[in-house]
């Protein structure tokens, strides 16, 4: 238990997704305009993400490895993630069409946002067990959301703040976002 | 090699039936007219209808909870259209509304109360003493309408008071409820007499704040032929408030007012609505208002 509480504040805090492997860039700076948006981003990564880890950790150990086709690992697992994202969708869609509107196309965009297949290939490389992976891709999802919101919050304020013009949009939240990751950077002492 | 394409075949067939199932089961009844008649609004999201987005209002017009001619900006042929789809009659457009500003109060007329450097936004302006005007009640004039517009109609003037194209304008009302002043209003297009003031303080104070502010001498009142300015007096304050439903558009009030708080305006072209703007009495050339025709 204590091992698994390790891994999930160490994916959360100390290799954050974002701020500090550089995995899922393109939705961290894509839907981090609004705080509303950014939460519900957030909450579908972390689902997409736990789930998809774990059925990719089971296809690698049951099907690749036993036979010995370990190469076809990237293609095996877009196609499990491809494949659940549209599931969600679906899910999504029918139970809950309000959060169906509020995330609109980035539901699907899960589908190549890098982090969900970053995770599911470090779970791997790591050689970790079933509830170790459960453990790390819940804490690198819940890493993800953390960044996420922080930056939102922040570019909300960025908003209202008198930027020279030349900075004003993504040049302050790239910069913004390097700042967070520097900041980030003094949790590495933290285990 | 047998193993790895065997292997995908069979988890790729695996995801498809799964998927297959799933969309069977979570399928959604979507009416094809909801898709049909968001096709066919003008799909600026203004809000105007009342409903969330234009998404919002065709599925309301197809559960039959909204009327056809909510849409202002879409006019008449986008409710033809509606009707068509809907298989009920058009029925008849609602009149048509643009947003009039309250207040005449540009920088030459209304002394600034302090020099404001901060963000360009009304709002924030809004929350040091209403602005940097001395006019509390006036327009900040830092154009948060013009931001807000959906369609582009509104621009700032050289005076720094917003300027509303009437060709553009879909009476929307996103401005109106944008405005931290609450000097833009929503008035038939019909309507040509405005009072272009919304200061409330007594006469001396509200000329003091601006030049051309109502000071509620109540000459428009006394003079209007049809009784339809008066002023009224509120907890805040008094001002010149016309009854549109009696106001004819003579002028009168317009020429009596010493401020100029008033204002009388060119008929505005609604481009569906010309039966209604041959009605709108226009003074002939020449005409100074005196009211002895009448």
């Amino acid at each position: 238990m204590q091992e698994m509480m390790i891994i999930i504040i160490g994916a959360i805090l100390i290799n954050n997704i974002v701020l500090s492997q550089f995995l899922g860039c393109c939705p961290f700076l894509g839907v981090s305009k609004k705080l509303s948006s950014a939460i519900g981003m957030g909450v579908a990564v972390t689902f997409v993400l736990t789930i998809a880890s774990l059925i990719t950790w089971l296809v690698q150990k049951f099907i690749l490895v036993n036979l010995g086709i370990e190469y076809l690992q990237t293609i095996a697992f877009i196609l499990v993630i491809a494949s659940l994202v549209q599931f969600v969708e679906m899910v999504i869609r029918k139970k809950s069409p309000d959060l169906y509107k509020a995330l609109g196309v980035y539901l699907p965009l899960i589908t190549t946002n890098c982090a969900v297949l970053g995770v599911a290939i470090i779970n791997i490389q790591k050689s970790y067990t079933f509830m170790q992976t459960l453990a790390n891709s819940l804490g690198n999802a819940l890493g993800f959301t953390l960044a996420l919101i922080l930056f939102a919050g922040i570019r909300e304020r960025l908003e209202e703040a008198d930027i020279p013009k030349s900075l004003q949009g993504m040049p302050i939240a790239l910069i913004t976002a390097a700042l967070m990751s520097i900041a980030f950077l003094g949790f590495t002492g933290l285990l | 090699m047998i193993y790895a394409i065997l292997s995908l075949a069979v988890l790729g067939a695996v995801f498809g039936i799964v998927l297959g199932v799933a969309e069977k089961k979570f399928t959604v009844e979507v009416d094809p007219r909801v898709e049909e008649i968001t096709k066919i609004l003008p799909g600026a999201n203004c809000g105007g209808c009342g409903f969330p987005g234009c998404g919002g209002y065709a599925e309301a017009v197809v559960a039959g909870t909204a009327p056809l001619n909510a849409c202002t900006a879409g006019k008449d042929e986008v409710r033809q259209k509606m009707a068509q789809i809907m298989g009920i009659a058009a029925g008849a457009a609602q009149e048509p509304k643009v947003a009039q500003l309250m207040c005449k109060g540009g920088k030459d007329k209304a002394p600034l109360l302090y020099e404001y450097e901060g963000v360009e936004d009304c709002h924030v302006a809004a929350t040091m003493f209403k602005g940097p005007k001395a006019c509390s009640y006036g327009c900040i004039g830092l154009g948060s309408c013009v931001q807000v517009c959906p369609f582009g109609g509104i621009k700032m003037g050289s005076n720094q008071l917003p300027e509303i194209d009437y060709n553009i304008c879909s009476g929307c009302g996103a401005c109106v409820n944008n405005c931290p002043q609450h000097v833009l209003k929503l008035v038939e297009a019909s309507k040509l007499v405005h009072v272009r003031c919304s200061n409330k303080e007594k006469g001396k104070q509200a000329k003091e704040a601006c030049q051309v502010a109502c000071i509620k001498c109540k000459l428009c009142e006394k003079n209007c032929p049809e009784g339809a300015i008066s002023v009224v007096a509120d907890a805040e304050g008094s001002i010149a408030v016309i009854d549109y439903a009696k106001c004819t558009g003579c002028g009168i009030c317009v020429t009596k007012c010493p401020t100029n708080a008033l204002e009388i305006m060119l008929p505005i072209n609604v481009s569906n609505n010309e039966e209604q703007n041959l009605t709108v009495k226009h003074p002939p050339a020449g005409c100074n208002h005196c009211g002895l025709c009448q």
